[in-house]
């Protein structure tokens, strides 16, 4: 069954307080190669049939007002993984 | 006067709401979340808790609960709202308030006694107090950092729209130390802090004169009490 994958990250401008406590735990390990880490959603959506434009479109809606907050997400990634999908990646 | 408070699975402070209204006057009207209806009320109050597990984001999964298409209607057409904590993470999910509320900039969930200028009193909610008073009342919460881009911030200073801002220490990060803010209308109002946790003399905050003797909250209901018999 094809599934739409949503991605959400906090805005790159915001301060991500789960992002930097994971980044600092990174330090405490000694990997220290690593500069900042940020932290975001990823939403996965199933449909019974192919996945079509009108599908997507729908899922873009949904992404815009529900998944995400614009005042402090934004939506990174649309893309669609599993069989049966009539259109390739999108953003 | 009837003031209903909405219950939604994972509310906290609904309870208290509901016993702060009683002690400011009016009747507390319980509402449920599943329902539209408003059951003839006055005013709306949105409590604290962690609706829905603060899934999704804080409030969000809450402000598209079915009795919200009459919150947001009335609140619309003036009726009083306020919002609390997570009630006030519903008011901006639902885009009745602007900006949005993310995690506490130190990564900790905070409770303290808070102190706050009052410096919008033309509210339904704050109209009672002085303006530019000082008051404490209780904050607890883990995702209170209030942020907006900077032409809404702009906009909310320059319309005088921050209700209440943090005096002595910033609990959240929140931007400009605010607290909370008002919709342009006055009658929508959203805060991180809990005015019904400081009602009653013996359960609040402590104060100079007395251990948890703090009722700088109740102002918040009486003021809505008033104005809403003022204009009756």
């Amino acid at each position: 069954m094809p599934t739409i994958v949503v991605e959400v990250m906090p805005k790159a401008e915001l301060l991500d307080p789960q992002g930097k406590a994971v980044a600092g735990v990174l330090g405490r390990l000694g990997k220290t190669r690593f500069t900042s880490v940020r932290l975001g959603k990823r939403f996965e959506l199933t449909v019974d049939g192919p996945v079509d434009e009108a599908v997507l479109a729908e899922v873009r809606e949904l992404a815009d007002s529900v998944l995400s907050n614009a005042v402090i997400e934004d939506v990174v990634g649309i893309h669609v993984v599993g069989a049966d999908s009539t259109v390739g990646v999108s953003a | 006067m009837r003031i209903g408070v909405v219950t939604f699975p994972g509310s906290l402070d609904d309870r208290d709401a509901q016993r702060a209204i009683r002690i400011a006057g009016a009747e507390p009207v319980a509402l449920w979340h599943g329902e539209h209806d408003l059951r003839g009320v006055d005013a709306i109050v949105l409590p604290g808790g962690f609706s829905y597990g603060d899934y999704l984001r804080a409030g969000a999964i809450a402000s598209l609960s079915p009795i919200m298409a009459e919150v947001i209607d009335a609140a619309n057409s003036g009726m009083p709202v306020l919002g609390i904590c997570n009630g006030f993470q519903m008011l901006t999910e639902a885009h009745l308030l602007e900006g949005g509320l993310i995690r506490n900039d130190h990564g900790s969930f905070i409770c303290r006694d808070q102190q706050l200028r009052v410096e919008n009193t033309d509210t339904v909610w704050t109209s009672g107090f002085a303006s530019g008073q000082e008051i404490t009342i209780p904050l607890k919460n883990g995702e209170g950092g209030f942020i907006a881009s900077a032409e809404t911030l702009a906009e909310l200073e320059g319309e005088g729209r921050v209700v209440v801002r943090y005096v002595g220490l910033n609990p959240n990060g929140s931007l400009n130390d605010i607290a909370g803010i008002t919709n342009a209308r006055g009658n929508v109002v959203g805060l991180m802090p809990h005015p019904e946790h400081a009602v009653e003399a013996g359960f609040g905050p402590d104060t100079a004169s007395a251990m948890r003797s703090g009722t700088d909250g109740l102002t918040f209901f009486t003021s809505a009490i008033e104005r809403m018999l003022a204009s009756a």
